[in-house]
Formats: C-alpha cells, sequence, structure tokens
C-alpha cells in the first residue's frame, strides 16, 4: 500500500515524461537499445524530479539537511544499467518515491499525508546501530558500486563492441562487458570511500552506504579490491591484454587523478570526459584486439558528449559545489563553461561526419544524425547566449536522450561486415591463386 | 543507544556540519591496536566536525551578508511587502560562490591532505585489527578441534 502511495505520489510529475519515453520504446527495434531507452527513462524521470525540486525558490534561512533541494550528481555520465531490470527498476520506486516525499515535505512544508514522510524522516534521525546485516548487503554494495552509473559504462562498452567491424562473438562479448562492469563498481566504491565528508555535505550523495555508517571503509576497500582484481584479470586474460590495460588505467584514472583532482582544479572536467571516453574504447578492442581509428572515434564522440552533458549539469549545482570545495567551471570560469560546452556540441557534428570516412558507418549516418547534432548545437548555443537555469536544464535533458540515439543511429548505420568479407575473400583468392603460379 | 550494546552506533546527521557522529563502543578486553584504531577514529570524527561546522556556517554568514548587501546597492529591503525574506536569482549568487571557492580554496586543500592521511590510516588500521581478531577465531578453533 505504501509503495503504491509512493509511486503515485512520484508520478505525478513523471506520468507525460513518462509516456514520451514509452512511446520512444515502442519505436525501437533492438532488445538492447529497448533495455537502453527504459534505463533512460527512469534516469530521466529521476533527474526530472531532481531538477524541478531545484526550481523552487530557495529559502534563504538557515538550512537544515532536510530543507537542502536535492543535488545532482558530477560524475552521473547518464544513460543507464543493465543489471536484472526488476530489481533496478524496484530501487529506483523506492529511492525517488522516498526522495520525492522528502522534498515534498520540506518544500511545501503541509502535511498532506505526510504519515510516510513522517516515519522515514524519523527513521533518519534515530541513532542505528553499526552492524552489518546480510539481508541489506546486496543493496548497500548496489549503492556503493553506484551500479545504475555501471550499467551505464558497460552498455557505453557494449556500444563500442557493436560497432567493431568484426564478426559478432557472444562469449567475448560477454566477457568484456562483465569485466568492465566489475572495473566500473570497483572505481565506483573507491571514489565513494574517498569522498565521505563531502557526500555527507551535498544533498543528493548525502544517502551513500559509507555516509551513512552502513558499511565500513575497510569493507568498501576489500569490495572494491574484490571487484576490480578478477574484473582487470577477467578482462586481460578472457578477452585481451589490451583491453585489461584500459581497464586497470580507467580505474587509476578515475580514483587517483578525477577525484582528487575535484577539488583542486577545473581540469577535472577534461580528465573525467576521458574516463567516460574509455569504455568505448575498451568495447572496440576487446571485440578487434587493436586500438584503430574507429575506436580513438567513437572514445572522441563519447569525450565530445560529457561537455555538454556535464557543463550544464554542473550549471544548476553551483551553490554545492562552492560549499563543498569543488573547483567546477560553472563556479570559477562560467564562461568558459559555457563556450566548451557549445564548442563540444559542434564538435559531435564533425566527429560524426568523420565516421564515414573511416569507413565505420555508411554516409547515411552523418545525414540521419545531423538533425539531432544541430539539435543539441542550438541548445549549446542557447546555454552560450543565456547562461541560465533553464537553458541548462534543457541542454542537459537533450544530451540525456542525444547519446543513445545517437549511438543507435550509428548502429544501424554500421558497414555491413559481410561487404568487407567479401572484398577480402577476393583478394584472399587472388593471392592464393598468385602463389600458385609461383610454386615450381 | 542501548548501554549492552556491542557494537558502534551512529547518528543523524549533524545540524551545522552534516555528518554523522558516531558513539564508539569500547570492548572490555581491547587491545592495544584496537584503542589506537578507536582513538584515531574518534580524532577523525572531531577534526572532521569543527572542520565542516565552521566551514558550513561561514558560509551562510557570508551569504547573508552578500545579499544583504546586494540588495542594499539595489535599493531593497531583506524583506519584501508580504514578508519573504529577498532572495537573489543564481546569477547574481555565482560572483558569490566563485569569491567563496576561490577564498577558501587553501583551507579545502590542507582539509584534503589531512583527511586522506586519516582515511587511509584508520582503514589499514581496521585492517590489521580485523586479520588480529580473524587469526585469534583461527586459532581458538583450532584448538578447539585438538580437544
Amino acid at each position: 500500500g505504501l509503495f503504491v502511495w509512493r509511486l503515485r505520489s512520484a508520478g505525478v510529475r513523471q506520468v507525460p515524461c513518462q509516456f514520451v519515453h514509452l512511446c520512444r520504446i515502442a519505436n525501437d527495434r533492438l532488445i538492447t537499445f529497448q533495455y537502453f531507452n527504459f534505463l533512460k527513462r527512469m534516469y530521466v524521470t529521476q533527474y526530472n524530479k531532481d531538477l524541478s525540486q531545484r526550481a523552487k525558490p530557495k529559502p534563504d534561512s538557515v538550512v537544515s539537511p532536510f530543507h537542502e533541494l536535492q543535488q545532482l550528481d558530477q560524475e552521473k555520465k547518464a544513460v543507464h544499467k543493465i543489471s536484472p531490470v526488476s530489481a533496478v527498476h524496484q530501487s529506483w520506486c523506492e529511492t525517488s518515491g522516498r526522495n520525492e516525499l522528502r522534498e515534498m515535505k520540506s518544500a511545501a512544508g503541509t502535511e498532506d499525508s505526510v504519515t510516510a514522510v513522517r516515519a522515514e524522516s524519523k527513521e533518519d534521525r534515530q541513532w542505528k546501530e553499526m552492524k552489518l546485516r546480510l539481508d541489506d548487503l546486496p543493496g548497500i554494495l548496489a549503492r556503493l558500486s553506484k551500479i545504475k552509473l555501471t550499467a551505464l559504462v558497460v552498455s557505453t562498452a557494449s556500444a563500442g563492441f557493436a560497432m567493431a567491424p568484426v564478426p559478432f562473438e557472444l562469449t567475448c562479448f560477454l566477457l568484456a562487458s562483465l569485466g568492465t562492469g566489475l572495473a566500473s563498481c570497483a572505481a565506483n566504491s573507491i571514489n565513494q570511500f574517498f569522498e565521505v565528508p563531502f557526500d555527507s555535505n551535498m544533498n543528493r550523495t548525502k544517502n551513500r552506504p559509507l555516509v551513512r555508517g552502513q558499511i565500513s571503509p575497510l569493507l568498501a576497500v576489500c569490495f572494491a579490491a574484490a571487484c576490480g582484481v578478477p574484473g582487470v584479470a577477467l578482462l586481460t586474460l578472457g578477452v585481451n591484454p589490451l583491453t585489461g590495460a584500459l581497464g586497470a588505467f580507467n580505474i587509476f584514472l578515475y580514483t587517483c587523478c578525477y577525484t582528487p583532482l575535484k577539488r583542486i582544479s577545473i581540469a577535472n572536467t577534461w580528465v573525467g570526459a576521458v574516463v567516460g571516453a574509455i569504455p568505448p574504447v575498451m568495447g572496440w578492442t576487446a571485440a578487434t584486439g587493436s586500438l584503430d581509428a574507429g575506436a580513438l572515434l567513437l572514445g572522441g564522440i563519447l569525450y565530445s558528449w560529457q561537455f555538454p552533458h556535464f557543463n550544464a549539469l554542473s550549471w544548476g549545482l553551483r551553490e554545492d559545489y562552492s560549499r563543498g570545495g569543488y573547483c567546477m567551471m560553472s563556479v570559477t570560469h562560467p564562461g568558459l563553461c559555457r563556450r566548451v560546452a557549445l564548442r563540444h556540441c559542434l564538435a559531435l557534428i564533425g566527429l560524426s561526419a568523420l565516421a564515414p570516412v573511416l569507413g565505420i558507418t555508411t554516409w547515411t549516418f552523418p545525414l540521419i544524425s545531423l538533425p539531432i547534432n544541430l539539435y543539441i548545437s542550438y541548445l549549446g548555443f542557447r546555454f552560450y547566449r543565456d547562461a541560465d537555469r533553464s537553458s541548462s536544464r534543457k541542454l542537459f535533458f537533450c544530451s540525456l536522450w542525444h547519446l543513445p540515439l545517437l549511438l543507435l543511429v550509428m548502429f544501424t548505420c554500421k558497414k555491413s561486415v559481410l561487404e568487407k568479407e567479401d572484398k577480402g575473400d577476393l583478394l584472399g583468392e587472388s593471392r592464393e591463386r598468385a602463389m600458385e603460379i609461383r610454386l615450381p | 543507544p542501548p548501554a549492552h550494546s556491542h557494537s558502534d552506533w551512529i547518528g543523524p546527521p549533524d545540524r551545522h556540519s552534516h555528518l554523522r557522529p558516531v558513539i564508539f563502543h569500547v570492548p572490555p578486553g581491547e587491545s592495544a591496536l584496537e584503542r589506537r584504531l578507536r582513538e584515531a577514529r574518534q580524532e577523525a570524527q572531531a577534526c572532521n566536525q569543527r572542520f565542516w561546522a565552521r566551514h558550513n556556517r561561514a558560509f551562510r554568514q557570508e551569504k547573508e551578508e552578500f545579499i544583504y548587501s546586494r540588495l542594499k546597492a539595489k535599493g531593497l529591503e531583506m524583506r519584501d511587502e508580504s514578508g519573504q525574506k529577498a532572495t537573489l536569482n543564481a546569477e547574481e549568487m555565482a560572483d558569490f560562490y566563485k569569491d567563496f571557492l576561490s577564498k577558501n580554496f587553501k583551507k579545502h586543500l590542507q582539509y584534503n591532505r589531512d583527511w586522506y592521511k586519516r582515511n587511509f590510516t584508520i582503514t589499514f588500521l581496521m585492517g590489521q585489527v580485523a586479520l588480529v581478531r580473524a587469526l585469534r577465531w583461527l586459532r581458538g578453533k583450532k584448538k578447539n578441534v585438538e580437544q
């Protein structure tokens, strides 16, 4: 009963969004991308809720934790996860419902059927025993490893794998996906391990397991090792050493470069963009075993995409970044923030045009993707010119559907592997004949 | 937390620092290593609490002052007709955020270094304690088997 009520209360703002995305789902042909869009829908609606809450006028008085508006994770690189859909859906419903309730209470201050909210916040105000309960452990570990973000990372790696011009091998694909997923879990856990006091001070992140004391730091580190070591080993031994090296490097880049750099210099955004760009490269190298131009192009597309996505997002979080001591462009160099976002929107057009030149896709790809790239560039321009919350929100939400759509179009315009194989065969045959002639 | 409890207890977030305080359980047969761990955690907790409470308070105060000065420059009062507190929009506040961040940059650097050191030390001690406890448990099992 309570669960249903939570859904209903959360549903009001989200129904139109869900409907739009349901329609989009109905139009998708591929199953993998259906999952993609389903998860994106969940992601979008959660962000919609978060951002729509931010739109309320901020009370200027002394802020109690319950009054602070929800923040968005600066690390979330959009797109979603491929874990067991039902589990994710459940946890999403619960958390979004709970968060929605908390927000409603603080913002409205009214007592409209707030019994559930009261129970929830009362629970939060109680003292809790710091004892690990085994049945809570899966949920705790899921939140520790940022499982939704991990799913997103795995799906971009799968996109890289799918775009590689080689025949599809299921075992390789599964091993690569699993290895990437484990590596991502490890990296996210270490990130949370490093950021406990900062996460406590930001509203979005204050319910993380380490912040709440649901798990000890030692266990978090052990979990990270238990995911990272097998993950990288799986990639190195089960797929190929290059993919393994990229995975290990990405973990290092995220935990030891990006995380500390967030508090030191705005360069963290560029490092973070590289972190986001590596998974599709890993997917490609997993399939082909080498770092071709195609891999770099795919990485380049994701790298460029990070900027409009993150810069638009960070525009609404300036207060929390400032208070938390995070060095972000939106706070320190706002002009640069908007310029970079626009620059990279335009770069996406260029990169899409490069795809057929490198033989990854046919020429239909830049043609079909031109409207969506132009649209995001238009929003990027609006953001650059207006520099306000509404333009940043529009750009952010556009980036959420832009990437899956772009990857989907790319996949459908992929140059057929068979074409290449036929040409290869012909060459092979003629070479054989030439050899036969040469033999005495 | 109840007196008979054998574990640590964690409380709701503090109003100023937003950190959750922990009450540490002191077991009767606490070893030197375990005491070191507990003291390290208590110290880190106190240090964090001091830093964030002071920092957040400063933020709130400076924000108020900034809003007041800006409103005055615009010729407006702190409270408008309906008695609501007047606020500045995000773009106007941006100058304050940028200023605040750069003013506190060195403070944050120092705190980061301190926090990372403490975090590693505590986790390492936790590892040592866990290892010692595991060995003790194994030795106990071996004794039982022998008996």
